[in-house]
């Protein structure tokens, strides 16, 4: 995100005395520009000017020259002679480009250099060296090491340098640097030219465009202009195959300069300031081309024009061509991506310069031989720039810019700013003929209602506030915007006008965008506070209400909920033994997930939960009851793409269906796993540990908690104990979970306690089947009860489910009538007593009628019946 | 009016009323007693000898004073009121005396076990209620000791957090709306008019989602049938919900959806790739954003109280426009309060309005999204991001009670 040296934005907009990063930061957010942070040099004072008085240079016996140097560092910070006056220093120099006379930069006892390098007297080589002569790269301002800086050198006259003068100042190292946060739709915010503009709109401080053509204004520093040329380099523009029917590039502007120094380092100040900004400067015609680009926001590129063969040519790539960019990476070439060509020996468009508005190519990058330079600055369709940067995964300041939009009225201006600090720094001279093919249009005007703004925004602004708002940001109005001759009397609502948004601005296409910037001008603090009525809502769902009665219920059983990420990875399912065919194992795959290992998503909260579980067990928390309410995927194994229709028009039924169809299935499931101690040893006695009734017993709180009766049937399913797991079945015969006691293998695996158990539930199921009607409530009889306690031999294969339910239903058919009033299994007996391969069931039955006291003969029927009922369907008998 | 004179109130029966028999009832005595029962050892008592009576009646109203415990007041019940004691033998007698005696002798040992009755049910009462006394302090026991039979439960944090956000805008009238996690790109991205070559839907680290694959055992190089272009992601915002409203539901629409999403951040101290988020929507005729304001004011007060506000500092958005960032001033920030970034908003963009067919002429409507994780780490100090994911018993169980 783009750096903005405070001093470099004074020369866009007044900046008031003494202003702070803070206060800039502050004013700058108040328009939408977010500090993101705040940067300094990394250099502390005392850091000044000092010129050489003596140089003495001393061989020594490593080999090395140093110079013994007195330097005069002003009479503030100079040496204490003994008579009471004040002399140079004192300073070991192990550089040689320098010499007596030249102003340098002295860092003294207590500055700080990037590092941290504390500047401090030392005593070596045989002197006490009483301060430093910096290079740039020790102060941070560029990678020349070669040797210390000469001011001079650097374009500073003696009259901003004399000895004692502040270097932090000089060099603008002492500034802070603010960066700010650019949303996406403002482009143009990516240069200093947009960001002074924002800070003038925020403070009404006085803002100069730099960045606008000659001809738009009254001042005498602008450069460049709009009049069409017809000479120049040969430049064609030939896309054949658009993005949208938009061509990649709409204007492309290149000048010659000759005779540059192209590879001479830049000015110190540029240097400092692309430093500032976060660039590295690399020579005179890169750091010109990026300064002016960080300056403006026009991306530009600078060819060494003895590489380049006219004409050059924009086209599309064509199929199998290959570009090695300006980072060393051979790329192949997309037929959509778009090219900088040029054509050598006559061979039209035959050689790839660069990805358009993306990077340049190795091949016509400047080198030290470079002595022409052809510059180029173009618009590039926002989206092809986007696609090719996103399709080679190159984010260049250039690309980023343009996927942004860029002001296509710039090009001109920024060549001739090149131009200039080219000839200026370079000493060069440019042709006179600039090629200039400008195929742009005016941006669409915006039909605007001046009323919406107030209407959207809930602030009754005035027509004349809307219109001056709007004018201030460069958009053109009809002279009688603010004005009432639509015929309206009050001034401050109707009348639909015609807006011309500026260049700058691309992100400005409809009514609303302009809404947003009457807003965000007038001030975000100045929109009230209404709380709207809503319409009336049916409160909760069903499904909302059943999920979080079903977590409460969990809850007080004791089991804590936790939540897990649903990434699972093949290594997973393995541990929990899902063997090759097992549905769950038709997963999702990311294409980018976090970890390589889980790139599917969970078919099963189970998978995770256990994860889960087997890390809080890792922690010491041996003794575990959690649960878990999430989404699992159930994708469908061969299912069609999701189409992605155009956004702003609802797209057809059919295809909307289609997009529907394509989202899979993620039912909400519950899942809980215990382990270890269910009930604790305590002064009341032993504990109890987990066993397979526990998780049955919470099965039994989830079904119970939604009123949909459910029961049991002994079933295989991975992870479970193959002889401890049984399938959850609602009325209707559908399978909604499982549970049981997890397999050996797998708490062995999972590192679990011994005996750890586990269910898991499809919730969306089970709500589906909540009672759709009111559950009648019975009549609660007053009549005595008459228990009566039956113990049933039985085959011992058969489900003491089955059991119990002829039990009930042969009560219910006893001849004093349904007197049931509930039925409990309170003892299963195998053993002696009882034949091999059976065992005895012990029922405690409570009678009760509605209507009398129940009879001794009205219980022996019912019991009668049940003995009955369950020797038709079981063969089994009454227990002797 | 006077009060209620407290005398003329009666007194309450004694809680321990007599146990054994009433206290007049000579002719109530046992009839078992045989008339001719020897009269043992002692000199048999006249029911005429006053003195002899009025003797046995002191020692034994002396015998029940000095009982110690029930055991002994039963032994001296059964000495001197027994159907052997001197005055039940002399009461026996009474019945062979001479007419004109006969009222004299009932009188006299009718007055003396009456007396003796008495005494006795009084004594009985205070030693039973000296033995309760006595055993309520025998029963004492350390209520201090543990009670925690089985560990508690818990919900995580997060579900109690979007469970009161939800209860908020319920209370205001609204619904409460959900989607799906893997959701089609058109719904998280085209529909809210983040466009495919959109630098903001370059920014949303999205996870994209290939397609179905059989996950094979480790090591067996499992057939890839995932194509790249399944066009599915897992939901970078719970904004398509957005969409899925306005295409499923009667306008106008009020609804709040919490729920998880998903960005490609590795999980550190601050960043995690499943998080959530909560989303409101209103579109009506006459929204403005001044309704989105007090919306954000009213839900920011109800959640943090009365101190709580928000503020709104210009955005960008493709789905809003005006968009906004929302700061919170947070009462119960950790370290005293302060705004904090809360989540993004602004009036829902004609464009998505349009692609659920709506006609931004007539409808407009307000739409935010506000981040459920910052929310609890500010408000009780959690450090670590680590703690709110990794599924820790200990960290839902150490918020448990925050309602």
């Amino acid at each position: 995100m783009p750096r903005v040296p405070l001093s470099w934005l004074g020369e866009h907009v007044a900046l008031p005395e003494g202003l702070t990063a803070e206060a800039l930061a502050a004013d700058l957010v108040r328009v939408g520009l977010e500090e993101e942070a705040v940067h300094t040099s990394g250099v502390t004072g005392p850091l000044v000017v000092g010129q050489v008085v003596e140089r003495t240079p001393e061989p020594q016996k490593n080999g090395k020259t140093i110079n013994w140097c007195r330097v005069d560092v002003g009479p503030e910070h100079g040496e204490v002679r003994e008579d009471g006056g004040v002399g140079p220093r004192g300073i070991v120099c192990g550089a040689h480009n320098f010499d007596v006379g030249d102003r340098v930069v002295v860092a003294l006892p207590g500055a700080v250099l990037p590092g941290p390098f504390p500047i401090a007297s030392r005593k070596t080589y045989g002197h006490v060296s009483d301060g430093m002569i910096c290079s740039a790269r020790e102060l941070g301002l560029g990678e020349d090491h070669d040797g210390i800086i000469v001011l001079s050198r650097l374009g500073f006259d003696d009259a901003q340098t004399a000895p004692g003068t502040d270097a932090l100042r000089l060099l603008g190292l002492g500034e802070e640097v603010l960066e700010v946060n650019v949303t996406p739709d403002r482009g143009y915010c990516f240069s200093m030219r947009g960001i002074a503009r924002e800070y003038a709109l925020s403070t009404g401080a006085a803002f100069t465009d730099r960045g606008l053509p000659a001809g738009d204004q009254a001042d005498d520093e602008a450069v460049g202009d709009d009049t069409p040329t017809g000479a120049g380099p040969a430049v064609e523009l030939d896309d054949v195959a658009p993005v949208h029917g938009v061509p990649g590039c709409d204007r492309f502007v290149a000048q010659v300069v000759r005779g540059v120094d192209a590879t001479a380092p830049s000015p110190a100040w540029m240097q400092a300031r692309l430093t500032q900004a976060g660039m590295r400067p690399i020579n005179l015609a890169v750091d010109v081309t990026n300064y002016v680009m960080l300056d403006l926001g026009q991306p530009l590129h600078a060819y060494d024009l003895a590489r380049v063969a006219e004409p050059v040519v924009v086209r599309r790539a064509a199929a199998g061509e290959r570009l090695t960019t300006l980072d060393g990476v051979d790329r192949a070439l997309d037929p959509e991506d778009l090219l900088v060509t040029d054509s050598p020996g006559g061979a039209r468009a035959s050689r790839v310069l660069g990805l358009a508005g993306v990077m340049g190519g190795g091949e016509s990058e400047v080198g030290p031989s470079t002595r022409d330079l052809l510059v180029e600055a173009a618009h590039f369709d926002p989206v092809s720039v986007a696609r090719t940067a996103r399709r080679h995964r190159l984010s260049s300041e250039a690309a980023k810019r343009f996927e942004r939009g860029v002001d296509p009225r710039l090009p001109r201006v920024a060549v001739a700013r090149v131009v200039a600090l080219l000839v200026e720094h370079g000493g060069g001279t440019p042709d006179a003929d600039l090629a200039d093919v400008d195929r742009t249009t005016p941006p669409a005007p915006v039909r605007l209602d001046l009323g919406l703004p107030g209407r959207l925004v809930g602030v009754p602004y005035t027509r004349d506030e809307v219109v001056t708002t709007l004018r201030a940001i460069g958009c053109v109005l009809p002279d009688d915007a603010s004005g009432t001759t639509d015929g309206t009397t009050d001034g401050t609502t109707g009348g639909t006008v015609e807006v011309q948004v500026p260049t700058w601005r691309p992100d400005l296409t409809a009514d609303v965008d302009l809404v947003e910037e009457v807003a965000r001008l007038r001030g975000y603090d100045a929109v009230p506070s209404v709380l709207p009525r809503a319409t009336g809502g049916r409160g909760l769902t069903p499904g909302q209400r059943a999920r979080r009665a079903v977590a409460d219920a969990l809850v007080g059983e004791g089991l804590v909920e936790v939540l897990s990420y649903p990434f699972v990875g093949a290594a997973q399912l393995d541990e929990l033994g899902l063997d090759d065919e097992d549905p769950r194992r038709l997963g999702l795959r990311l294409v980018n997930p976090i970890a390589e290992q889980q790139p599917y998503l969970r078919t099963s909260v189970l998978v995770t939960l256990l994860d889960t579980a087997r890390r809080n067990v890792g922690r010491g928390t041996t003794d575990l009851a959690a649960f878990e309410i999430g989404l699992a995927t159930h994708p469908q194994p061969a299912a069609a793409p999701a189409p992605t229709p155009p956004g702003g028009t609802r797209p057809s039924d059919e295809v909307l269906a289609a997009v529907r169809a394509a989202v899979p299935d993620q039912p909400r499931q519950v899942a809980g796993v215990l382990a270890g101690a269910r009930e604790r040893t305590g002064p009341w006695g032993p504990g109890r540990r987990v066993d397979h009734t526990d998780a049955v017993a919470a099965v039994q709180t989830v079904a119970g908690t939604l009123g949909v009766p459910v029961r049991l049937v002994a079933d295989t399913r991975a992870p479970w104990h193959p002889g401890r797991c049984a399938r959850v079945e609602t009325a209707d015969g559908a399978v909604v979970g499982h549970v049981g006691e997890l397999h050996p293998q797998v708490v062995a695996a999972l590192g679990l306690p011994a005996r750890a158990v586990a269910f898991e539930l499809d919730l969306d199921a089970l709500v589906a089947r909540l009672p759709a009607e009111p559950v009648q409530a019975a009549p609660v009889a007053t009549y005595p009860v008459a228990k009566e306690d039956v113990a049933l031999v039985v085959d011992a294969a058969v489900p003491a489910a089955e059991v119990t339910d002829a039990v009930r239903a042969g009560a219910a058919a006893g001849p004093a009538g349904d007197v049931l009033e509930d039925v409990r299994l309170f003892d299963v007996y195998t053993g002696d007593q009882v034949p091999t391969g059976t065992r005895s069931l012990a029922f405690a039955l409570r009678l009760r009628a509605a209507d009398r006291t129940l009879t001794a003969a009205d219980t022996a029927g019912v019991r009668d019946a049940v003995v009955a009922e369950v020797g038709r369907r079981f063969g089994g008998t009454l227990r002797a | 009016m006077p009060d209620t004179d407290p005398a003329a109130v009666p007194a309450a029966v004694p809680a321990s009323a007599p146990a054994s028999e009433p206290a007049s009832a000579p002719v109530a005595a046992p009839v078992a007693d045989r008339p001719d029962a020897p009269a043992g050892d002692a000199a048999a008592l006249s029911p005429l000898d006053e003195a002899g009576v009025a003797a046995a009646v002191d020692a034994a109203l002396a015998a029940v004073a000095t009982a110690g415990d029930l055991e002994a007041l039963r032994a001296a019940r059964t000495a001197h009121l027994g159907e052997r004691s001197p005055l039940a033998l002399a009461n026996r007698a009474i019945g062979t005396l001479p007419g004109p005696d006969k009222a004299a002798a009932g009188k006299l040992l009718g007055g003396a076990r009456g007396r003796l009755g008495r005494a006795l049910a009084e004594r009985e009462a205070a030693l039973e209620a000296e033995r309760d006394a006595r055993v309520l302090v025998e029963e004492r026991v350390d209520m201090t000791l543990p009670a925690d039979r089985r560990a508690p439960g818990a919900r995580h944090p997060l579900e109690v957090l979007q469970q009161r956000v939800a209860d908020v805008f319920v209370a205001m009238g609204w619904e409460i709306a959900e989607g799906p996690e893997v959701e089609a790109e058109w719904f998280n991205f085209d529909a809210l008019n983040f466009g495919p070559d959109h630098p903001a839907r370059q920014m949303q680290d999205t996870f994209f989602v290939a397609g179905a694959e059989r996950a094979g055992a480790a090591g067996s190089g499992a057939a890839a049938e995932a194509t790249s272009g399944s066009g599915l992601v897992l939901r970078t915002h719970t904004s398509p919900v957005q969409a899925r409203t306005l295409l499923d539901r009667e306008l106008p629409v009020y609804i709040a959806c919490p729920g998880k999403v998903f960005r490609t951040d590795a999980l550190d101290a601050t960043h995690t790739p499943v998080f959530h988020q909560v989303e409101g929507l209103a579109v009506d005729r006459g929204l403005t954003m001044a309704h989105l304001k007090g919306t954000l004011d009213h839900f920011a007060r109800a959640m943090f109280g009365p101190e709580a506000r928000t503020r709104l500092r210009p955005s960008y958005f493709p789905f809003t426009e005006p968009s906004a960032e929302m700061d919170l001033w947070f009462p119960q920030k950790k370290g005293g309060p302060g705004w904090i970034e809360w989540g993004g908003c602004g009036m829902v963009n004609p464009d998505v309005l349009r692609s659920a067919g709506i006609d931004p002429g007539e409808y407009s409507g307000f739409a935010f999204g506000m981040g459920i994780e910052r929310t609890l780490m500010l408000r009780h100090g959690i450090a670590d991001m680590h703690d709110m994911v990794e599924g820790d018993v200990r960290f839902s169980l150490g918020l448990r009670g925050v309602l």
